[in-house]
């Protein structure tokens, strides 16, 4: 219905769990909603006549921090002999 | 998945122009925070809220150790200052080469519409005299008349000519037929008389006419004798 047509910015807090009901969590609906985000966030930082270093620099510094989040395991294990 | 069953062509066809691209991206604080978040936050904490909340969250990942500080931390802080510097320094120059290349496309684009223009101009220029000069199609068949009744004129008067001049050889022969004809007879019958009149001389005629005639001489000598 008209509840999940609006964008996730646009929502209040107290409808967040039934916007979340009406959404399509398959496969398709998934792949379908990351296409949204992505064509959303090219068309606004990437796709423009005179765009700057913000465009790839949000994304590469979104991959930093993915990639520390999912190597904190190995990370926080730091080796107390090292300088010695 | 979702290309291959994709339907093409659903909505109705429309002609108006694609929209042209935005000028500028979104604005961007910093190159990594966008713009949006320090509206989001400024009717609450104002302007200094999200530099607050980012200070906060820092010290906070560095004291509990959630963001270890290691060899990574000098590595990224170097490469870090490397790229900043890289852009401040030669970013408006990578930017004045892009701009110059998307204005030769649009450049070159443009001076194929107005070839296109011109080309189509001149067409209906052409096409506008070629009207003009049907105009004078009318003079242009009188003229061809004219010339047609022209030679007809000509070639009659010629043949008229020829009939007269054969007619008048014709009629000359008969004239000159009949000419010679007459001619004929009458020397014909000039010899003939003649002819008859030598024959009818007989001998006696003849000596008397001699001698008539030297009479006629010795009176002529005579009188002639006198006369001198």
């Amino acid at each position: 219905g008209p509840l999940s047509e609006q964008r996730l910015m646009d929502m209040k807090l107290g409808q967040l769990p039934m916007w979340l009901a009406t959404c399509d969590f398959s496969p398709r609906g998934l792949l379908g909603g990351v296409q949204k985000a992505w064509s959303s966030y090219y068309d606004k930082y990437i796709n423009v006549k005179r765009g700057g270093p913000a465009g790839i620099s949000m994304l590469l510094a979104g991959y930093c921090l993915l990639s520390y989040g999912w190597n904190y395991q190995h990370i926080s294990k730091i080796s107390f002999l090292v300088s010695i | 998945v979702l290309h291959s069953t994709r339907p093409l062509h659903t909505s109705q066809q429309c002609s108006a122009p694609v929209p042209p691209l935005p000028e500028k991206g979104g604005e961007v604080r910093h190159g990594l925070i966008p713009e949006e978040f320090f509206q989001f936050l400024y009717p609450k904490t104002g302007v200094t809220g999200p530099y607050m909340l980012g200070t906060g969250l820092l010290l906070y990942l560095l004291s509990k150790e959630i963001y270890v500080v290691n060899h990574e931390t000098v590595a990224s802080a170097c490469i870090l200052a490397v790229i900043i510097y890289g852009v401040k320094k030669f970013g408006p120059d990578v930017a004045a080469f892009a701009d110059k290349l998307n204005e030769e496309k649009v450049a070159s684009a443009l001076a194929v519409k107005n070839e296109a223009i011109k080309d189509l101009e001149t067409a209906i220029e052409q096409e506008k005299k070629e009207q003009w000069r049907v105009e004078g199609r009318s003079y242009l068949f009188d003229a061809k008349r004219n010339n047609v009744a022209m030679l007809l004129e000509t070639n009659y008067r010629e043949r008229l000519m020829t009939v007269y001049s054969e007619v008048k050889k014709r009629l000359d022969y008969q004239l000159a037929m009949q000419n010679l004809k007459r001619q004929k007879e009458q020397d014909h019958m000039i010899q003939w008389v003649e002819k008859s009149v030598i024959q009818s001389i007989t001998p006696q005629q003849q000596k008397e006419s001699v001698a008539k005639c030297i009479l006629d001489l010795k009176a002529l000598s005579r009188s002639a004798q006198a006369a001198a």
